[in-house]
């Protein structure tokens, strides 16, 4: 192993300027002559508004503009773009309701913006805000989930009848039915995949600058892909042409996914920046971003697997309502769609499925991508009714997924969904997941914790995600209105060092240091002398950004290909110096060879005859030594794992502890193992708080419940225990790399795996199922209910 | 407006200040110090933990005024040039930060942890950072940097 290179752990180079609070958030830019924009919000999930007043914020101190709807149309702006349409099953498109970036004669969740204060201090805007006085005449909200279709439920849109966006499915009914007909069990159950929030610990943050000279805007803002940021707010709201428009993220405070889509204050900030020539910012506070962060999740469903006599599933059954919220984000479409009816045949045989789903608007906050996105409502259910069946077929849970495995030698396997899996060896990973957790042993730790007043449970699941979208014209035959290839850029300056630009964003992942690696490993260039530059549309060339565990897969694949074309260009320079033919010029590890001789020349010697063409074939070549490459997947990739974990109730209070928890990961070649295993532990963790303890709660009138850290239980450090990992290498056979995506199998494995386990814990009561979040007060709930019945 | 003054990191501060101007602002707006972060505003999260005259407190729950006169360290006051501190080395070493949010906080909290402990478990470190939230590193890598510093800054590693 090179040192530096793929397989080595080495600490991150990100870390010391992150250690020593020297990071540059975006909250953390300061500009001379900046105004402060505050966002006045619905404190109504539905209302009409009759009247807006502005005229005493407008007189206010400091205050300098007052923005509502009508400047905004007056101005020309567009509504907020939706990136990928779904067609329902009858032929007709999503119905797709305009979303003004100021809502005019409706608000339709709480947190709405109708009016956006800029004052020359964050309080002064603040004060003025408070001065506005809009006439709402409140309506009956549609909230929850499964009532969204009801026909007394109060209607978000009025184009979507029956608050219906779209009526969508997959698979072969006719085949699924016909397996329900003949099985010899169905496992059935209903579940709530819950709205949970995603919480970045960093709040939305946004500073817009306008050059007056140069009409170009500039918008820092905390985002996960500026390009896409740029793309669709240019396009699509402000009619900012793309090279007049520079979105930068710099470092972000972390993202799951909410900080991908563009948002409504980033589309005020240009707006009002351009309108005024001035500099304008804008920091969401926690309570803003707990309302207008896209939520994650919110299905409800229900679905049934299918068993013949030998415990073999024959088909599986699923009718899921998607809850978009108010209004669609960018992704929201996609998500319960493509990214989770395509995996609904897990790791296993299933030959037929058929799912239908339905997307409905509600008076709540806009729902988008959250760690996994589509991919943890898949394997929940999936792993759930896997339990299931193995309680009505009398098998043990690890024997019945045994017997339903999809085999080793069985890869290329096309799945009943539409995905091709390109490989894996799932049996492999769950024979060490048993070893590790001591699930053979597991009966001896149950009597303990009975000898000691408590309930013990186990549970086993089987995640698997498709990660690294995807192939764009299969992305766009299925709706996508982008592409999903990555671009990156290798430039050797002239002294040998390298500067590499990639279209993805760093906000945890450690790309900084991954990709550098790449370059160590490759080229032989020590890792302090590359330098890693992503997350500025005026830097990197092009990109799609960091979501969807894309990054390495994709954008790290673009960088492998710009590095080809380095050696490839570099060995015709080497030839020329070494007088050699190109074709006898070997390449390995930084030095260039004449095979078969002593004549060897650095690629840092090439890179300063590149950049300094003296002695130089300049007839045949031209001078520099900087490669640019687009990498497009042939395929997504396919991670999975295989997760027990464990957990301990009190019967008389409900109080749950997750005692142990073991993840086998199979995430492909592994370039950093130790950043592997940190995007494991954070994804279990998050897995573990959407089982054990986080929910969005509205009431009835839609207003939210669990508005701050008061009311939402992020998991805490005292709440989760150490973590037992461990893992497969089952190389990707569809990048150069052989890698898979690893930033969110933790949190589409945990809540399946621990909710297996709350169940298992709870079957000497007769309780079969329980909902997410599983806290203390549900458990305690289930207990009471199985007493009773 | 009222003249604040303090000693932050070692350096005489002083600065015009709202009356309802938080500990927080004060180091990252008046004094430019953005080391310490604002994650909620409910006084939860910990990403503004710095250490006033010595014990751990979180900088949004203080007004400017009432640390008048108050030694102040804040992330930025830890390292020595390019010499971190052992706690700082700790994370490092552990991959006990991923987007870095949180960092500030969580390393000022484990130094006090560490001041007011003789020794430290597992258990005792999840306990304690009850008042520090991370949504990126699962803290698994967080209770094993802080046990692991514990006893290099009692110099006993």
């Amino acid at each position: 192993m090179r040192e530096g290179g793929i397989g080595a752990a080495v600490k991150r180079k990100e870390d010391f300027r992150l250690l020593t609070g020297r990071g540059t958030y975006t909250d953390d830019i300061a500009r001379p002559g900046e105004l402060f924009a505050h966002m006045l919000r619905s404190p109504h999930a539905h209302a009409a508004i009759s009247a807006v007043d502005i005229s005493a914020a407008e007189q206010a101190p400091g205050v300098v503009a007052v923005l509502t709807g009508p400047d905004a149309d007056a101005d020309g702006l567009g509504g907020m773009p939706c990136g990928w349409g779904i067609t329902s099953r009858d032929g007709t498109p999503m119905v797709e309701p305009k979303w003004p970036v100021i809502a005019q004669e409706t608000v339709r969740y709480v947190g709405e913006i109708v009016a956006a204060v800029i004052a020359e201090t964050a309080d002064q805007a603040a004060d003025a805000a408070a001065l506005i006085h809009v006439a709402y005449d409140s309506a009956p909200a549609c909230v929850q989930t499964a009532r969204a279709t009801e026909a007394d439920a109060p209607r978000v849109h009025e184009a979507a009848v029956g608050n219906i966006c779209f009526d969508w499915d997959l698979g072969d009914k006719e085949a699924a039915d016909s397996a329900f007909a003949n099985a010899a069990h169905v496992a059935a159950l209903d579940l709530v995949n819950q709205r949970i929030v995603p919480h970045p610990m960093e709040p939305r943050a946004a500073i817009a600058e306008f050059d007056v000279a140069a009409a170009k805007l500039t918008l820092h803002c905390t985002g996960q892909a500026a390009h896409a940021m740029r793309l669709l707010l240019g396009a699509f709201v402000l009619n900012q042409p793309e090279h007049k428009f520079r979105v930068v993220c710099p470092d972000v405070g972390g993202g799951f996914g909410t900080k991908v889509p563009p948002y409504c204050e980033y589309a005020i900030l240009c707006w009002a920046a351009r309108k005024l020539g001035r500099t304008v910012r804008w920091t969401g506070q926690r309570a803003e971003c707990f309302i207008t962060d896209t939520h994650g999740r919110d299905h409800a469903t229900k679905c049934e697997l299918a068993l013949d006599g030998e415990g073999k599933f024959t088909g599986l059954r699923v009718l899921t309502t998607a809850n978009m919220g108010a209004y669609l984000s960018a992704f929201a479409p996609l998500i319960p769609t493509y990214l989770y009816a395509t995996l609904f045949a897990g790791q296993y045989t299933t030959p037929a499925i058929w799912t239908n789903v339905k997307a409905v608007f509600t008076h709540t906050s806009p729902v988008d991508a959250l760690r996994g996105a589509g991919r943890p409502e898949a394997t929940y259910l999936v792993e759930r009714l896997v339990d299931e069946a193995a309680r009505l077929s009398g098998l043990d849970p690890v024997e019945i997924r045994r017997r339903n495995m999809i085999p080793a030698d069985a890869f290329p396997y096309q799945t009943p969904v539409a995905l091709l899996y390109d490989s894996g060896e799932y049996e492999r990973a769950l024979d060490i997941a048993v070893e590790t957790s001591g699930w053979n042993d597991f009966e001896a730790r149950r009597r303990d914790s009975e000898g000691a007043g408590k309930l013990r449970g186990i549970g086993f699941a089987a995640p698997i995600e498709a990660t690294g979208a995807a192939p764009s014209a299969i992305a766009g035959s299925l709706g996508a209105r982008a592409g999903l290839y990555e671009s990156a850029q290798v430039r050797f300056n002239a002294t040998g060092t390298v500067t590499v630009f990639v279209g993805t964003h760093n906000h945890g992942q450690g790309h900084e240091t991954t990709f550098a690696q790449l370059i160590t490993d490759k080229l032989g260039v020590p890792l302090e002398n590359v330098e890693v530059v992503e997350g500025d549309t005026d830097r990197a060339t092009m990109g799609m950004g960091t979501y969807g565990s894309r990054s390495l897969s994709v954008g790290g694949s673009a960088v492998d290909r710009a590095m080809d074309k380095i050696v490839e260009k570099g060995r015709k320079i080497a030839a020329h110096l070494m007088e050699a033919s190109v074709e006898d010029v070997e390449f390995d590890s930084g030095t260039f060879t004449v095979s078969g001789t002593d004549k060897s020349t650095s690629i840092a010697e090439v890179a300063f005859a590149a950049y300094v063409p003296h002695n130089y074939p300049l007839e045949e070549l031209e001078p520099g030594l900087d490669e640019q490459a687009y990498f497009d997947p042939v395929n997504f990739n396919f991670p999975y794992g295989a997760y027990v974990a464990e957990v301990e109730i009190d019967p008389e209070t409900g109080r749950l502890s997750v005692e142990r928890f073991t993840a086998v990961d199979d995430v492909g070649n592994i370039i950093n193992p130790m950043i592997v295993e940190g995007q494991v532990h954070g994804g279990v963790v998050h897995g573990i708080g959407q089982a054990v303890c986080e929910q969005v709660v509205f009431d009835d009138s839609g207003q939210p419940l669990t508005g701050s850290l008061m009311d939402y239980t992020l998991p805490r450090a005292d709440d989760v225990p150490s973590l037992t990992l461990d893992h497969t290498v089952t190389p990707c056979p569809m990048n150069p790399l052989g890698v898979k995506g690893v930033g969110e199998i933790g949190a589409i494995g945990a809540p399946a795996a621990v909710m297996n386990a709350v169940v298992n814990a709870l079957a000497p009561l007769g309780v079969t199922h329980v909902d997410m979040p599983a806290t203390s007060h549900a458990v305690w709930q289930a207990i009471q209910n199985a007493r009773a019945a | 407006m009222t003249t604040v003054s303090m000693t932050v990191n070692g350096k005489q501060t002083s600065a015009e200040c709202e009356n309802r101007t938080l500990l927080v602002q004060y180091l990252r707006e008046k004094l430019g110090l953005t080391g310490t972060h604002i994650g909620c505003d409910t006084s939860q999260c910990g990403a503004c933990v710095v250490h006033v005259d010595g014990i751990s407190v979180k900088s949004c729950t203080l007004l400017a005024v009432q640390a008048e006169g108050a030694d102040v360290l804040t992330i930025e006051g830890l390292a020595d040039g390019d010499a971190l501190h052992p706690m700082q080395e700790a994370f490092r070493e552990n991959h006990a930060l991923q987007c870095g949010f949180c960092t500030p906080g969580m390393v000022m909290s484990a130094i006090d942890m560490v001041n007011r402990h003789e020794s430290l478990d597992e258990k005792t470190v999840r306990h304690q950072l009850e008042g520090n939230l991370c949504r990126c590193t699962g803290y698994h890598n967080i209770v094993k940097a802080i046990l692991a510093a514990a006893p290099v800054m009692k110099g006993q590693a």
